[in-house]
């Protein structure tokens, strides 16, 4: 059974009036497995962060089925590491959503955390702080609280940059096995190859929505050359978006 | 002997046990929210605001002569007026909110010290400046004790989010839209917390009861828990200090703890075990692991 998890109708976002992605119109199916690609500046990660909500339109819809848990992966890169909370604390927080912003951890939670640390590989790690840590231990605490968020849709900001085969390769099983469980994953990837081998659709972006669909008919070189050269007009000073009618 | 030197002086004189309880209350809120502005990089937003409250804590003043209640009441509304301003301008504007921050508190000092040199003496505004912890009545206890616990049941109350929004804020928006909320709650208490401070140390000084501590501890505990703690911990030992200081020397009380706390710090810096100048010094060898 496929439905609807996620429409986009008209959807512009960005900051203080200047769109980083604008008139994305569009639907993602529940369980599909897609790959958000496209050049630096091209407006992924806001797009993302929208989905997330995490940021609010400027203009168009954003309309999620009820009752959609989400989990959403932000850039490691946004973390401020140099902050003194223990690996327990940051992986706990994906249990947000039984906890809330004051409640505390059951016994039962605490196991579940454990188990997270387990399931990524990283048992023994959770007192250590966040600093004392590589990119790639990160990473996989990173997915250990995606683990316990628990989530119909997750959202993965970049979830391979930066870190060794192994560990890509770990992480991208792990999305794997969400994804056999049914549900829906959405990613931010610069990889082609990995794009090509594991992921079944694709979104290509350059500000707007190039191409969206099986990641065969997306990724062609036509629209590769077409999404560059799209950000290359790139234009500081625009005007009134003509889409935006006369108003 | 050196027993009578230390506690002598709170055995003998009432003024100097109500300003131990007093002190000790600022410490205990002091010293998580001091802990918090220097994680948050804000550790110069804490001089900032001492200036801002000047305002109303002037006006208070000469409204009302030296009632620390009336001049925490002025100070506190000053002081919350230009963390709002400041907090709308970032969120209206590209301003980024430390330039808001100054543009705002520049205004208010400006204005603070034009009331207390139209309307006061010099000796008025020492006053002001430099606090009156040795002449604390019994509404100005019971106010300092109130806003302490206030301020750490609310610090309890919003720690999770809080900290969140310090480490991983776009995860903290897309769970949960307490992060803002939590963030200007937090400048509130800052707020709250000096003003509590300027009854004892005086505006310029109160500052430095929330930083020191809070900087100094960061050289002894690797967690924030651990170092909440120490930075309680050096708060109090320092108002302990600092008082018995200013009795045997005649100096002013605020600035007599706030040496203290700095001794503590210089201390921290070179021993501490977290990075202190000493084991940085020392050749050591790397370990296995």
């Amino acid at each position: 059974m496929t439905a609807t998890l996620l429409t986009l109708t008209d959807l512009t976002l960005g900051y203080d009036r200047h769109p980083a992605v604008h008139h994305v119109s569009g639907r993602i199916e529940r369980g599909s497995m897609t790959a958000m690609v496209g050049p630096n500046g091209a407006g992924k990660s806001t797009l993302l962060k929208g989905m997330a909500g995490a940021m609010a339109p400027l203009s168009g819809t954003l309309a999620r089925a009820p009752d959609t848990r989400i989990a959403y992966l932000p850039q490691s890169a946004a973390l401020d590491r140099s902050f003194p909370i223990s690996l327990f604390d940051l992986v706990a927080a994906g249990l947000w959503h039984r906890t809330g912003a004051f409640g505390g951890l059951s016994h039962k939670d605490r196991l579940a955390v454990h188990e997270a640390f387990e399931r990524v590989g990283l048992q023994g790690f959770e007192r250590r702080t966040l600093d004392a840590l590589s990119g790639g231990q990160l990473q996989r605490a990173l997915f250990a609280r995606l683990i316990l968020q628990d989530a119909d849709l997750i959202l993965l900001d970049e979830p391979l940059a930066a870190i060794d085969t192994k560990t890509s390769a770990d992480l991208l099983a792990m999305i794997k096995t969400w994804h056999a469980q049914g549900r829906t994953i959405i990613a931010v990837l610069h990889d082609m190859q990995i794009v090509r081998d594991h992921f079944p659709r694709s979104l290509l972006l350059a500000r707007e929505c190039v191409a969206h669909g099986t990641t065969e008919d997306v990724l062609t070189q036509t629209n590769l050359g077409r999404a560059r050269q799209m950000i290359e007009a790139f234009d500081e000073e625009a005007h009134i978006c003509a889409q935006e009618g006369v108003s | 002997m050196i027993f009578d030197a230390l506690i002598g002086p709170f055995l003998e004189f009432e003024f100097m046990r109500r300003a131990l309880v007093g002190c000790i209350a600022l410490s205990l809120a002091a010293g998580p929210v001091g802990t918090f502005l220097m994680l948050r990089r804000m550790s110069l937003f804490g001089d900032a605001m001492a200036h801002a409250i000047l305002p109303g804590a002037a006006l208070g003043y000469l409204a009302f002569g030296l009632s620390l209640s009336a001049m925490t009441i002025g100070g506190l509304a000053t002081g919350l007026l230009v963390v709002l301003l400041a907090g709308l301008v970032t969120r209206a504007t590209t301003m980024r909110e430390d330039a808001s921050i100054a543009g705002f508190y520049l205004i208010s000092l400006a204005i603070g010290v034009s009331i207390v040199s139209l309307k006061g003496s010099n000796v008025d505004l020492l006053r002001v400046l430099f606090g009156s912890i040795l002449a604390l009545d019994d509404p100005a206890m019971l106010l300092l004790a109130a806003m302490s616990t206030g301020t750490l049941l609310v610090l309890a109350l919003i720690f999770r989010p809080l900290v969140m929004e310090c480490v991983d804020p776009a995860f903290l928006r897309s769970v949960s839209r307490t992060g803002g909320p939590a963030h200007l709650v937090f400048l509130a208490l800052v707020v709250t917390t000096l003003v509590s401070g300027f009854n004892a140390l005086g505006t310029l000084l109160s500052v430095g009861m929330m930083m020191l501590p809070a900087i100094a501890a960061r050289f002894w505990a690797v967690e924030l828990t651990g170092i909440i703690f120490v930075a309680t911990l050096i708060g109090l030992v320092s108002s302990l200090c600092g008082l018995i200081l200013s009795f045997h020397t005649g100096l002013p009380s605020g600035p007599a703890i706030i040496l203290v706390a700095g001794a503590l710090y210089l201390l921290s810096l070179c021993f501490g075990r977290q990075g202190g100048l000493i084991l940085k010094l020392l050749p050591q060898r790397h370990l296995e692991a």
